[in-house]
């Protein structure tokens, strides 16, 4: 044994009790149930953001990080998804037992989302503006005139030119960069103390790629809202990140502090993660990936579902399903192996 | 917009005068004599064969014919019947009627084709669905003149709850069942059609924003799914009104009402040729320009498409 503690206790705390924290997912499960069988999406995530904090969560497509994105809004589609267990707290209130009308009300207002393809996620036939200032007509009851003008202003928030002019314009007279602003204008519209983010970057090119994550962040501190950042960049994630929680195959295996993570990953999928980033040093030498692919959800292997990949993988990998331990301050790893790893030079 | 709009103005002139060509030939060709029957039991006699001849300028060339009639057309004059009665005062008469007809036929398809895809395409697979994918599958299937002969038995003669044919006076009341008959084709495919699309639409993602907004499910559905979904569907009813507008020989003929279909068939029977060619005209130009309103419609409907 080393020196580092390792309790029995999961890092967010399993325990259902209220913590005073903002927005807590608590051993969720989902699952989708298809003819061809039931493929477990999501198997225990446990992760919190509080408010003016961001969390990033990081994985490959498939992972389950927009699935349980979806399962927090309420807007995944049932069914054929099926939320099996778990609790989605709310300031301490589980949103995933209250009625359709008050899970309504929390979306826009409590929690809001901005997704990934904002050319489709936009509706074509109205306008920009309509569909901005319809929240606050629809959900603070103002009048036609007001709300357009608060559209207006929340057009100019993201840094719109000509807010103005730009209201009455439909989504595919945007650019794409542009059509994320109007998308994070349209989901802060209501002033929401959590914000998640499903990939917002990654159908734009590299510069608008940071002025986007830019203005995400500025917005985030001014508000001081939670930001839940989903995304596969790693690259994005370390500017703006305060605490990146990695997920494979619908768990979450490593959450820590940004600086730890990138310092001293405590699982081999974060290592190999964190590997496989290009490095302009290596030029000219082959890329470093992670072999083989993630398992099929309908058919997880026992013990680690990460093991048929992992490169120090042991005979206990394919018996025993490692839990999510605290392996240090603020930092959890589920890993059979994860104090050699922090503990490694 | 303008210019759009010129350039299809300007293409309605060829195809115009084609499908006018096209139809005069038709008729021209048409084996028989036209006045065969004319004079009671014995042949006409020759003088009056030779005056009508003469009048209407059978002797000569179909071009010559075409012309002619393409001239008096211009300046409004649709000719006559072999009886003199003007051709205009026949389509003046009978095509208000269609017109009713097809307003009647078309705000039914519309309402309860629309009504039936919007419910079954939110909800597959239920009770409902499985009711409107039958019942929608017997307008289809079977012809129109078996569905009006069947509802007038069944409303008019059995059950008495209309009168079986429609009075002179083309009351709203009466035009219901000639309408639902006339527009149940329609109605199935119009329920079809919107049923797919609100199915399809209804996973798309902005719908799901809408959702993810916090707006109400009517909202959701009534303003941001509908909208989408109605592209299609207005497209088709555009479609149907134009051929609506064409007026109903079936259903006419078993309603007994004055339409411009019976008109059709009539003068086809009687072989009144230029009343055919003139009736004809007058439908295809209001075909032609229906479909011209339903792509200004698909503009207004979906601000993508933008004619230049």
């Amino acid at each position: 044994m080393s020196d580092i503690l390792v309790s029995e206790q999961s890092a967010a705390g399993t325990s259902g009790r209220p913590s005073g924290r903002l927005l807590e997912v608590d051993d969720l499960r989902v699952e989708f149930r298809t003819r061809d069988g039931v493929a477990k999406v999501i198997n225990g995530v446990t992760y919190h953001v509080d408010a003016g904090e961001t969390l990033a969560v990081l994985g490959e497509s498939g992972s389950g990080k927009s699935v349980t994105a979806q399962t927090i809004m309420g807007i995944l589609d049932m069914p054929p998804g099926h939320v099996s267990g778990g609790q989605v707290r709310f300031h301490g209130k589980d949103i995933l037992k209250m009625s359709a009308e008050e899970r309504r009300r929390i979306r826009g207002e409590g929690i809001a989302m901005i997704f990934q393809d904002s050319l489709s996620a936009l509706n074509p036939v109205f306008t920009v503006g309509f569909q901005i200032a319809e929240q606050f007509r629809v959900r603070r009851g103002m009048s036609r005139s007001d709300a357009k003008k608060r559209a207006i202003e929340m057009l100019d928030q993201v840094k719109i030119p000509n807010a103005k002019g730009r209201f009455s314009n439909y989504p595919h007279q945007f650019s794409g960069g542009m059509r994320q602003r109007a998308m994070i204008a349209m989901s802060l519209a209501l002033d929401p103390e959590v914000l998640i983010a499903d990939e917002p970057t990654t159908a734009l090119d590299v510069t608008v790629q940071a002025q986007i994550m830019d203005l995400l962040g500025e917005l985030q501190r001014e508000r001081r809202m939670g930001l839940i950042l989903i995304t596969h960049d790693l690259g994005v994630v370390a500017d703006v990140a305060d605490r990146i929680a990695v997920m494979y195959a619908g768990r979450i295996v490593e959450e820590a502090d940004v600086y730890d993570l990138y310092a001293k990953p405590a699982h081999p999928y974060t290592l190999g993660l964190l590997n496989s980033i290009p490095r302009l040093d290596e030029k000219g030498q082959e890329l470093r990936t992670i072999k083989g692919l993630p398992p099929n959800l309908m058919n997880i292997p026992p013990g680690c579902p990460f093991n048929p990949r992992c490169p120090m993988a042991q005979p206990v990998c394919r018996e025993k399903v490692p839990p999510l331990l605290q392996v240090g301050v603020g930092r959890a790893s589920a890993c059979h192996f994860a104090e050699e790893l922090v503990n490694r030079d | 917009m303008g210019r759009y709009l010129l350039r299809r103005l300007l293409q309605l002139i060829p195809v115009f005068i084609g499908t006018t060509f096209l139809i005069y030939w038709l008729v021209w060709s048409v084996p028989g004599d036209p006045f065969a029957g004319k004079c009671g039991e014995r042949a006409c006699p020759d003088a009056y064969v030779n005056m009508m001849t003469e009048k209407f300028k059978l002797d000569q060339s179909i071009w010559v014919q075409y012309g002619n009639y393409m001239q008096n057309l211009f300046q409004g004059d649709f000719g006559s019947t072999f009886g003199g009665r003007p051709i205009g005062d026949i389509i003046a008469t009978s095509y208000p009627n269609t017109l009713k007809l097809a307003m009647v036929a078309l705000i039914i398809e519309a309402v309860i084709g629309l009504t039936a895809g919007v419910l079954t395409g939110l909800r597959r697979n239920g009770f409902l669905d499985n009711l409107v994918l039958v019942s929608t599958l017997f307008l289809l299937a079977l012809p129109i003149f078996v569905i009006g002969f069947v509802l007038q038995w069944l409303f008019g003669v059995q059950w008495g709850i209309v009168k079986p044919t429609v009075s002179n006076e083309m009351r709203i009341s009466e035009l219901i069942l000639p309408g639902f008959v006339l527009g149940s084709a329609s109605m199935a495919y119009i329920a079809r059609v919107a049923r797919t699309s609100i199915a399809e639409n209804r996973r798309a993602d902005y719908v799901r924003t809408a959702i993810a907004k916090g707006l109400p499910m009517r909202r959701v559905v009534g303003v941001h799914l509908l909208r989408n979904s109605l592209i299609p569907v207005v497209t088709l009813l555009g479609t149907d009104l134009g051929a609506l507008m064409g007026g109903a020989i079936v259903t006419e003929g078993i309603f007994q009402i004055n339409g411009i279909g019976r008109q059709v068939f009539r003068a086809i029977v009687t072989k009144e040729s230029a009343t055919v060619v003139s009736i004809v005209v007058v439908l295809v130009l209001v075909y032609l320009l229906m479909n011209l309103l339903v792509d200004l419609l698909y503009a207004a409907l979906d601000p993508r498409i933008r004619y230049e």
